[in-house]
């Protein structure tokens, strides 16, 4: 195992994050908090309590997950796109570097600094409502899932991407709008029987309902299904990840 | 026998769209030399050395490096090459000092400042260790590669296009570092298409073009078997025809009589000089000068490169 590549790909993602401060932690948690301010205090005083839980703090989970998963994903996507852009991965690709080491590099530091953003949105959300976690470790066993497998997530596209519009495709195309419609200012059971139906065909809302429960205990599917639905996906991606190292899809000519 | 550092073996790339970027490639690359893999733009040396270095892989043949083969002991023989690509891609918002010390790292070696100093202090660049890249000029970034190919210690060193784009003065600095190189032990596999360049610093030569290795050769042996000479004589008076009794050398009379050129193969029978010189006495033709020349390793390149059209 080559432990030292793996920390020099680490320090140097992590270092790159030091360098855009603003852009990678600082923007997500202004944005967030005007989350806050418009649906919890703007818009959640008009709504009543949703199955005991103040609005504002009912949409703090799904704020936390909106965040990790889209950036978790930029994060990863653009760690592995940019050296392939700017012709550096000629480097890595000429290293005594296995992919797997490349990937617990890249993957490690997105997950790391979504990691950090999660908690740091965290504690933001309790400047403005009153939270409670009834399941601390679940919670950070959500977190942990969730940050590592959306960054293998990323890294996918970031290999599957050749120009910057592939790049935000999948994020702004199809994980946002999963994120706003897998209930993170909702519980799908204010729904109409229909759309609940509907909504269970959006993997997010597992993820969404997963961690909300190790807050309030209040779920839309159960817990294990949630848990289970993460694993898989996690799975996925490590399949494709898998292939990617064997064929050297879109890496090796 | 001398000593193989490098050993490519019936080597052949064919891309996916089905161009044979190599084709069949046999070289053994000795320990501690210079050769220069010469050819025109598309003749397959970047994807030679790519292959070497795991950029891009082979379609069928095998490559050895100081005995391990770059598939099975990718580690081992990746450990032993360094890369300085023939682009300058680098991290724009990096530092000098980091980006070295990220090489070092990636290659698999343990942090050793005094090291990354030496290497950047030989290529003057030290001075500007904490300065972020994109403030370098092209000179700079360029050795900046050699800094970061030099950072894990290698024993072989891949230098493509090492002075493309580069200036008179710098690329004379550049052939002065490939010597020091050479000289610490290092073994140095340059490509370039300028002739010039492979003439003044490699030992051998290897003509590549269209996928296909033409000739490996040392330099000089290559300038002396390929190479023609010629020998020129400025007539004292001018001489209206070539006597008949001269016709069997290869003679050309100048325009105004006044010069004569005999060209010759320098391994040839009619590399005789004194022959010549006593039949040109014995028919009255005087001279007030005379002087040689040599065709140089361009001359031959394109020769060997239009034969193999």
């Amino acid at each position: 195992m080559n432990w030292y590549a793996i920390k020099a790909i680490y320090k140097f993602e992590m270092a790159r994050t030091r360098r855009t401060l603003l852009q990678s932690i600082v923007a997500p948690v202004i944005s967030t908090s005007l989350y806050f301010v418009v649906f919890g205090a703007a818009i959640g005083g008009r709504i009543q309590e949703v199955e005991g839980v103040s609005y504002g703090a009912f949409i703090v989970p799904g704020l936390i997950m909106l965040s990790l998963l889209t950036n978790s994903i930029s994060n990863a996507s653009f760690g592995i796109y940019f050296p392939k852009f700017s012709g550096t991965i000629y480097e890595l690709l000429s290293a005594p570097v296995s992919m797997f080491e490349a990937v617990l590099g890249y993957v490690g530091a997105a997950a790391s600094k979504s990691l950090i953003l999660g908690t740091i949105i965290l504690a933001t959300s309790a400047l403005f409502v009153p939270l409670q976690i009834a399941h601390p470790f679940v919670m950070i066993l959500f977190l942990l899932l969730t940050c590592i497998t959306f960054s293998l997530f990323g890294f996918i596209i970031g290999i599957w991407a050749d120009n910057f519009e592939k790049l935000q495709l999948i994020p702004m195309l199809i994980v946002t709008p999963l994120v706003f419609l897998g209930g993170s200012f909702y519980s799908a059971s204010m729904l109409s029987p229909f759309w609940q139906t509907v909504t269970l065909f959006n993997p997010v809302l597992y993820l969404i309902s997963g961690f909300r429960w190790s807050f309030y205990e209040l779920a839309d599917v159960s817990i294990a299904v949630s848990l289970g639905m993460i694993l898989m996906f996690l799975l996925a991606c490590i399949g494709t990840v898998w292939w990617i190292f064997k064929t050297g899809y879109h890496i090796k000519k | 026998m001398q000593d193989t550092i490098v050993s490519i073996r019936n080597l052949s790339k064919t891309y996916a769209g089905g161009f044979k970027a190599l084709k069949q490639v046999n070289l053994d690359i000795r320990r501690g030399e210079i050769i220069a893999l010469l050819g025109p733009n598309g003749a397959g040396k970047t994807t030679l050395i790519s292959t070497i270095c795991g950029l891009v892989n082979p379609s069928e043949g095998q490559v050895l490096v100081d005995g391990f083969d770059i598939i099975r002991d990718f580690r081992k023989t990746r450990s032993l090459i360094g890369l300085v690509p023939q682009e300058l891609t680098t991290d724009a918002f990096e530092s000098v000092l980091s980006t070295v010390t990220f090489s070092r790292g990636l290659f698999g070696k343990a942090p050793d400042p005094a090291h990354i100093e030496a290497v950047l202090r030989d290529l003057s660049l030290w001075e500007k260790r904490n300065n972020k890249i994109i403030t370098l000029s092209g000179g700079m970034k360029r050795r900046l590669l050699i800094a970061k190919a030099l950072s894990h210690e290698p024993r072989v060193l891949f230098l493509d296009e090492p002075t493309a784009g580069v200036d008179v003065e710098l690329r004379k600095d550049m052939w002065a570092l490939v010597r020091r190189l050479r000289d610490s032990g290092v073994t140095i596999i340059l490509t370039t298409h300028y002739i010039e360049e492979a003439e003044e610093i490699a030992d051998r030569i290897g003509i590549i073009t269209r996928g296909e290795l033409l000739l490996v050769e040392d330099k000089s042996e290559l300038m002396r078997k390929l190479g023609k000479k010629q020998l020129i004589m400025d007539l004292l008076q001018p001489l209206a025809d070539i006597p008949d009794t001269l016709a069997h050398y290869t003679l050309a009379l100048s325009a105004d009589g006044l010069q004569l050129t005999h060209t010759y193969d320098s391994q040839g029978a009619d590399a005789d000089i004194t022959a010549l010189l006593d039949d040109l006495r014995r028919v009255g033709i005087h001279f007030k000068d005379i002087r040689t020349t040599q065709s140089s390793l361009e001359e031959i390149f394109v020769k060997l490169v239009e034969e193999a059209r």
